[in-house]
């Protein structure tokens, strides 16, 4: 018997018989309901890839229902960069046979179906999927025994898939006690039992299905600093803590609820606070009053919630108040979808408001890039004084990654509020400098205190209907964040540098934009890829860049609204107003898969070689690599 | 700069804050609006209080009373329509020297901002907010507002208003304010003495002062001015001086005594309804709960709190 807990088996090579295929990477997808836990078996396979030098992805969806209802998670793991969640599952987990009928549509022909034997009966014709049975219930509850029922069939399974992968059981076995080593004895052996049964389930009787994913060279990958592994909304907050924000103010909505209880756990650690407020405006009015006070601020929300918060945005604008304001985007308009992706709240970041309201926005591409976006937010803050919203979305706030853990003493920030005496020739306003506010509880040496205002207003704050004053004033806030825009680097321009096309992404697109860019490139296509992070200000150059293509292809995950065109795109197309910028948009609440954009490019570009290729089979890993 | 003799030394004490120290810009006020007579009021509030001047914030939302904080030389700004409290909030906990002293009118309050009163009451932070009701919107010109009474004539009820009119004393306490009292604009001393109080109370303080607009409501008020044939009652308190008629007096920290002084027939009576001196301010609660982490944290520094944090996800 091959056990988690038995060292005389390292790497679960069970069987010497046995040959494991080498495999690339993997797309394993579970389906089952939300009580079953398969959430936390994509987060024991995602900390095992962070532990093992592989790279990982993952993707999940929660179903809005409190509790109960089908729920999926779906992981990638293998050697070197992984980009995206993957466009098909190479192996399709179903624990029911409602998650058989629903998910066996994203199995890839010759993938591997593997089933609970006690809940699902799949159609015994179908041929083009390996079919596995396995009694996942009975397994378990003959595995664990007495009252926990089928408690720990998410256990079993990640023994299954660890046989089959030939993962590192010991260092999951060390997983599984972090994971329940909290709690009393019987759950972690109860935990172990089920690992271990489900381990040697395939061992016993699927001795074909045995993989080992490629060696990976250490040289190239390790930064040799330890990986670590986290959802892209823990990630932000960490980076917000990272940048030196300790004041914030928050109502809950899905998905941003999980970067507000975070703060308002860990911020009293740091002497800080996070306020949970009686609606989204009471928590930016919250947010911009602890800026106020000298201690930038964080407020944060999704879609709906943005644009309750957008008349106090404007006062913010106005004012010139640093204030970091978070948004996840969900499915809109509306309550929408709100469990699903869409990059739909844009616009709304750049232009919801009032009056003319020059903003930041900035967009993270990757779980990694929600901890620096953070940290940069609150720097630009600072220095140009200025709300900076942070536009991330579902599928980041959700996902698990894994990245070199940062450098910490080499980024945290020192948060202290500024409230020394102000010289006497103190202005809250000056026309030929950026603001610098003077926080309540500072000296004002020329005993004329400031006053800070949602009025148009004078150099000193006070209010003013001065047509002239309201000119200069109006420049005054645009010119800082132009000035802004001169300070930002060239964005991350990957491929060729010239030639039929340039793919533009932003957001969590960055990742199978790449992905695609390279199955472009391979056809011959001379093609490049463009990400943007800073959305608005937009970095300056981007002309000439976009003079050296063809055709310019953004995609973006919102709808070609009225005239055809994605609202990034309607963007770069009036400030850049060159027609070889076109979209390619979609409104499926899903992220974009890999195949999507390289038909997307194709359709705009001409090649037949990219036609063939589309018309080639998708990703097959399994398969291909045997 | 040279450290010379001459220098002020940073413990000499700083001047009484005076009302020409105070004074900034000229009020926007129509002539005879009551709001002259709750900022002069207000400066001697601040002269007595002689808190250090920086400290002192003004802060208002909008309508003509939250134009206050441009007439009063400290630390303030004006926000937007009714958000003016969950703002506040944030100034008072965001540092705990500062003294808070909020301005709005009975639109602000107790329509667009009638939510944040009942949750910032909720969550008691550290702070003063003064009411001033003219029971009518005035900086858009006279439309009905929420403590207009049945059959007031405006621009939007030209008939006569039909809704019923808040009871401002009742929302008040039953918000969960800890100190809520009541003052007339015609009566600086009592003015002075209410907000005084409650720039004293530990806690969220509400002050309602009835204050005239002359332009679109005139004698609104007129029934709690003896000079115009009405009643100026005050609430009789409590002096626990043991003697028999001390019983019958009102006694500040009996909500359901409050209760009912807020359900006299108009006028009504003027003076402190309620004030609740054991309830612990958000301020209070907040630094214990950090006091208690960082125990536990043993005071680890920024640095290493979040390297832990790290540690846990590899």
């Amino acid at each position: 018997m091959v056990s988690a807990n038995t060292p005389e088996t390292p790497g679960g090579a069970g069987n010497p018989t046995a040959t494991p295929r080498s495999i690339h990477d993997v797309v394993i997808r579970l389906a089952g309901n939300s009580q079953d836990g398969i959430q936390s078996i994509g987060g024991f396979l995602a900390r095992l890839a962070g532990r093992s030098d592989q790279d990982i992805m993952t993707y999940m969806t929660i179903p809005s229902t409190i509790s109960g209802g089908p729920s999926i998670f779906q992981v990638r793991m293998g050697t070197g960069e992984i980009l995206s969640a993957g466009d098909r599952a190479d192996m399709l987990v179903a624990f029911y046979q409602h998650s058989y009928e629903a998910h066996i549509g994203s199995l890839r022909p010759g993938g591997v179906l593997l089933y609970d034997a006690d809940h699902v009966k799949p159609t015994s014709d179908d041929n083009r999927f390996t079919q596995v049975a396995v009694p996942i219930t009975t397994g378990t509850v003959e595995a664990v025994g007495g009252t926990s029922k089928d408690k720990g069939k998410n256990i079993y399974v990640m023994g299954v898939i660890a046989r089959i992968f030939d993962l590192d059981v010991a260092k999951l076995g060390a997983l599984i006690k972090e994971r329940f080593g909290g709690k009393n004895e019987d759950i972690v052996r109860n935990a172990l039992l089920a690992f271990d049964a489900g381990y040697a389930w395939p061992q016993n009787n699927l001795r074909d299905l045995f993989y080992r994913f490629e060696a990976i060279d250490h040289a190239i990958v390790t930064s040799g600093r330890p990986q670590v592994t986290l959802d892209g909304n823990t990630a932000l907050a960490y980076g917000l803590l990272a940048g030196g924000v300790r004041h914030g103010a928050g109502y809950p909505i899905t998905p941003w609820s999980s970067i507000m209880e975070t703060l308002r756990t860990e911020l009293p650690k740091y002497g800080g606070l996070f306020v949970q407020c009686e609606d989204e405006i009471a928590a930016i009015s919250t947010a911009i009053g602890f800026s106020y006070t000298g201690n930038l601020a964080i407020t944060g929300s999704s879609g709906p919630g943005l644009s309750l918060k957008m008349e106090a945005l404007g006062w913010a604008t106005m004012a010139e108040m640093p204030l970091i304001v978070v948004n996840v985007q969900r499915g809109g308009p509306s309550t929408g979808m709100p469990t699903n992706v869409e990059q739909s709240d844009l616009l709304q970041a750049i232009y919801g408001s009032h009056g003319d309201v020059p903003r930041v926005v900035l967009a993270p591409k990757n779980v990694e890039d929600c901890f620096y976006i953070a940290i940069e937010a609150t720097r630009l803050a600072r220095e140009y004084s200025t709300p900076v919203l942070i536009l991330t979305d579902m599928a980041l706030s959700s996902r698990i990654e894994a990245f070199d853990e940062p450098e910490l003493p080499k980024l945290m920030v020192s948060p202290k509020a500024d409230l020394s005496d102000r010289g006497a020739d103190f202005k809250p306003y000056p026309l030929d400098r950026i603001t610098r506010h003077a926080p309540a509880g500072s000296k004002v040496l020329s005993g004329k205190y400031p006053t800070v205002t949602g009025l148009e207003h004078d150099e000193l704050g006070h209010p003013t209907g001065s047509p002239a004053l309201h000119t200069k004033m109006t420049a005054k806030r645009r010119e800082k964040i132009k000035a802004l825009a001169a300070s930002l680097p060239a964005p991350e321009l990957t491929g060729d540098t010239a030639g039929d096309v340039l793919l533009v992404t932003w957001g969590s697109t960055w990742g199978p934009g790449r992905e695609a860019i390279g199955r472009v490139r391979a056809t011959g296509v001379k093609a490049g890829h463009l990400h943007i992070r800073h959305i608005h200000p937009l970095p300056n150059g981007l002309d000439d860049t976009f003079a050296r293509y063809k055709k310019i292809v953004v995609a973006e995950i919102n709808d070609e609204g009225l005239y055809g065109f994605g609202q990034l795109t309607m963007m770069l197309r009036a400030r850049y107003a060159n027609p070889a910028i076109v979209s390619i948009t979609k409104t499926d609440g899903l992220t974009f898969k890999v195949s999507e954009i390289v038909a997307g490019i194709a359709a705009r570009v001409q090649s037949s070689a990219l036609d063939a290729t589309l018309n080639a089979a998708g990703l097959s890993v399994l398969a291909q690599k045997s | 700069m040279s450290a010379t003799a001459l220098a002020p030394s940073p413990s000499a004490p700083a001047p009484a804050l005076t009302k020409k120290v105070l004074t900034a810009d000229h009020p926007t006020w129509c002539p005879g609006c009551g709001d002259f007579a709750v900022l002069a009021s207000f400066y001697r509030v601040l002269e007595k209080l002689n808190y250090p001047h920086e400290k002192i914030v003004t802060f208002a939302g909008i309508g003509c009373s939250s134009r206050f904080p441009y007439f009063v030389n400290t630390h303030g700004g004006h926000f937007i329509h009714g958000r003016a409290l969950p703002f506040a909030a944030g100034i008072s906990l965001g540092n705990e020297d500062l003294h808070v002293f909020v301005f709005g009118g009975d639109g602000d309050g107790f329509s667009i901002g009638g939510n944040h009163l009942v949750h910032t009451a909720r969550k008691n932070p550290r702070m003063t907010y003064v009411i001033m009701d003219n029971s009518v919107y005035g900086l858009t010109k006279k439309q009905t507002s929420p403590t207009s009474p049945i059959g007031f004539k405006s621009k939007t009820d030209p008939w006569g208003a039909i809704d019923q009119p808040i009871n401002p004393m009742r929302t008040l306490l039953n918000s969960g304010a800890t100190f809520v009292a009541r003052s007339h604009a015609t009566q600086v001393n009592h003015m002075t003495e209410m907000m005084l109080r409650a720039a004293r109370h530990d806690g969220f303080s509400v002050v309602e002062i009835l204050s005239e607009c002359v332009e679109f409501f005139e004698g609104a008020f007129d029934a709690a001015i003896p000079r115009k044939g009405g009643a100026w009652k005050l609430v009789d308190e409590k002096k626990n001086d043991g003697t028999p008629e001390d019983e019958a007096r009102h006694d500040v920290t009996d909500e359901v005594a409050a209760f009912k002084l807020a359900q006299q027939a108009w006028p009504g009576s003027f003076g402190v309804f309620y004030e609740n001196k054991t309830r612990k301010t958000k301020n209070a609660l907040e630094a214990e709960l950090v006091a208690k982490t960082r125990e536990r944290t043993k005071n680890a520094s920024d640095l290493a709190l979040l390297q832990a944090s790290f540690a846990r996800l590899r």
